[in-house]
C-alpha cells in the first residue's frame, strides 16, 4: 500500500473533475461496488503519483475511479464506482 | 497579482484580482498553473484564505524549499505579476454559514489554517453568531500563520486553542504537544451538541485528528477533512 503522506482526498481532484463533469463532484457521493458503502468523493482517498489519478474507498480500499489525461483525451474508468449522486438544478 | 503579505518566514499571503471573479464559498481553493519556457506545466491547489468577496481572492502560500510551484509563488513573484489559474473549486470541505445555529469546530495544522480563516473571517463579514472554536497547531510561534488577526479574531468570539509543537516560548500558555485525544475531548463540542468538524491539514495531521473525533463518537459524515500531503508543493 502506497506511503501515508502519499495519501490524498477528493478535494484534490475537484479542480480535474470539474473538467470532466458538469457539476461540482467533491460534494458528490460514490457508493462503492466492492463493499457498497457511500462516501462523498471529498472523502474518498486520493493518490495522484500514479501515472494517472487512483480514488480509492476508504473502508475497503477498493479502487472506484481511474483518471489518466494525455495528448489532449482522458480516460475515465468508473468500473469500481455502482452509483454516483450528486446536486442538479430541478 | 495586486500585493504581497509576509505572513511568517516561509509563508506569504498573495492577493489577487480577478476579471470576472464571482466570489467562492469559504473552504474552496484554486488550482494554480505554471508554464516554464520551455512549455513544462506544474499545477497545484491552493486553499482561498479570504472572504468571499467578488473581484479579488487571497491565497496563502507555504515556500516549502523542494516545491515546484511555491518557490515561486512565496519566492519570487511581486506585484503586478500575473498568474495563470482556475477555480474556485470544491463543495465538501465547506462551511459558509447557512446551516443554522450548529457548532463549527475547526482543526488546522501548519498551513490547514488557511481554508479555516476563510471561514472565520466570512462569520465575522456575515455577522453570524456560530460557536466557533479553532484549534492550530503550529511549530513554533514563528509558524503561526495569522497571528495577529487570530489573537483579534478571539476577542470577536471565537474560541481559540493553539498548540506548539516543536518549542513554546517562556511563558506559553497554550498546548506544547501534538494534537491527541485528551487535547481534542478538551476542546470539541460534546457529541450530544452534533458539531460540525472541519479538519485541514497534512495527511497524517488530519487522519490522527479525524480519527480521534470519529472515536469519541462524533458522525463520521460530520468530520469534514482536507488532507494536503506531505508537502503541498
Amino acid at each position: 500500500m502506497e506511503n501515508r503522506e502519499s495519501r490524498l482526498d477528493g478535494n484534490a481532484i475537484g479542480g480535474l473533475l470539474a473538467e470532466i463533469f458538469a457539476v461540482e463532484m467533491t460534494s458528490a457521493e460514490g457508493t462503492c461496488a466492492g463493499c457498497g458503502s457511500v462516501h462523498p468523493i471529498g472523502r474518498v482517498e486520493v493518490y495522484v503519483n500514479a501515472p494517472g489519478v487512483v480514488v480509492r474507498c476508504p473502508s475497503c480500499q477498493q479502487v472506484l475511479i481511474r483518471i489518466v489525461k494525455g495528448s489532449g483525451r482522458a480516460w475515465l474508468d468508473l468500473s469500481g464506482t455502482r452509483c454516483l449522486e450528486f446536486a442538479v438544478a430541478d | 497579482m495586486v500585493e504581497l503579505v509576509t505572513e511568517t518566514p516561509s509563508v506569504m499571503t498573495l492577493v489577487l484580482s480577478a476579471t470576472g471573479w464571482k466570489g467562492h464559498r469559504p473552504g474552496q481553493h484554486i488550482d494554480v498553473r505554471l508554464t516554464a519556457e520551455d512549455g513544462y506545466q506544474a499545477q497545484r491547489s491552493y486553499s482561498i484564505a479570504s472572504a468571499p468577496q467578488a473581484g479579488r481572492l487571497a491565497i496563502t502560500v507555504e515556500r516549502l524549499d523542494d516545491g515546484e510551484v511555491s518557490p515561486y509563488l512565496a519566492g519570487e513573484l511581486v506585484a503586478g505579476d500575473r498568474l495563470e489559474f482556475r477555480g474556485p473549486i470544491g463543495g465538501y470541505f465547506v462551511w459558509d454559514g447557512t446551516d443554522g445555529d450548529r457548532p463549527v469546530l475547526l482543526v488546522g495544522g501548519g498551513s490547514g489554517v488557511v481554508p479555516l480563516m476563510s471561514m472565520i473571517r466570512h462569520r465575522s463579514t456575515i455577522g453570524a453568531t456560530t460557536s466557533m472554536r479553532l484549534l492550530y497547531s503550529a511549530r513554533t510561534l514563528e509558524d503561526v500563520i495569522f497571528r495577529d488577526e487570530i489573537e483579534q479574531v478571539a476577542k470577536d468570539g471565537v474560541a481559540v486553542y493553539q498548540t506548539l509543537t516543536r518549542t513554546q516560548p517562556p511563558g506559553w500558555t497554550g498546548y506544547g504537544r501534538r494534537i491527541d485525544r485528551a487535547m481534542l475531548e478538551e476542546v470539541a463540542w460534546p457529541v450530544r451538541d452534533a458539531p460540525l468538524a472541519l479538519v485541514c491539514g497534512p495527511t497524517s495531521f488530519v487522519e490522527v485528528a479525524a480519527e480521534i473525533l470519529v472515536g469519541v463518537g462524533h458522525d463520521p459524515r460530520s468530520v469534514k477533512t482536507e488532507r494536503f500531503g506531505a508537502t503541498g508543493g
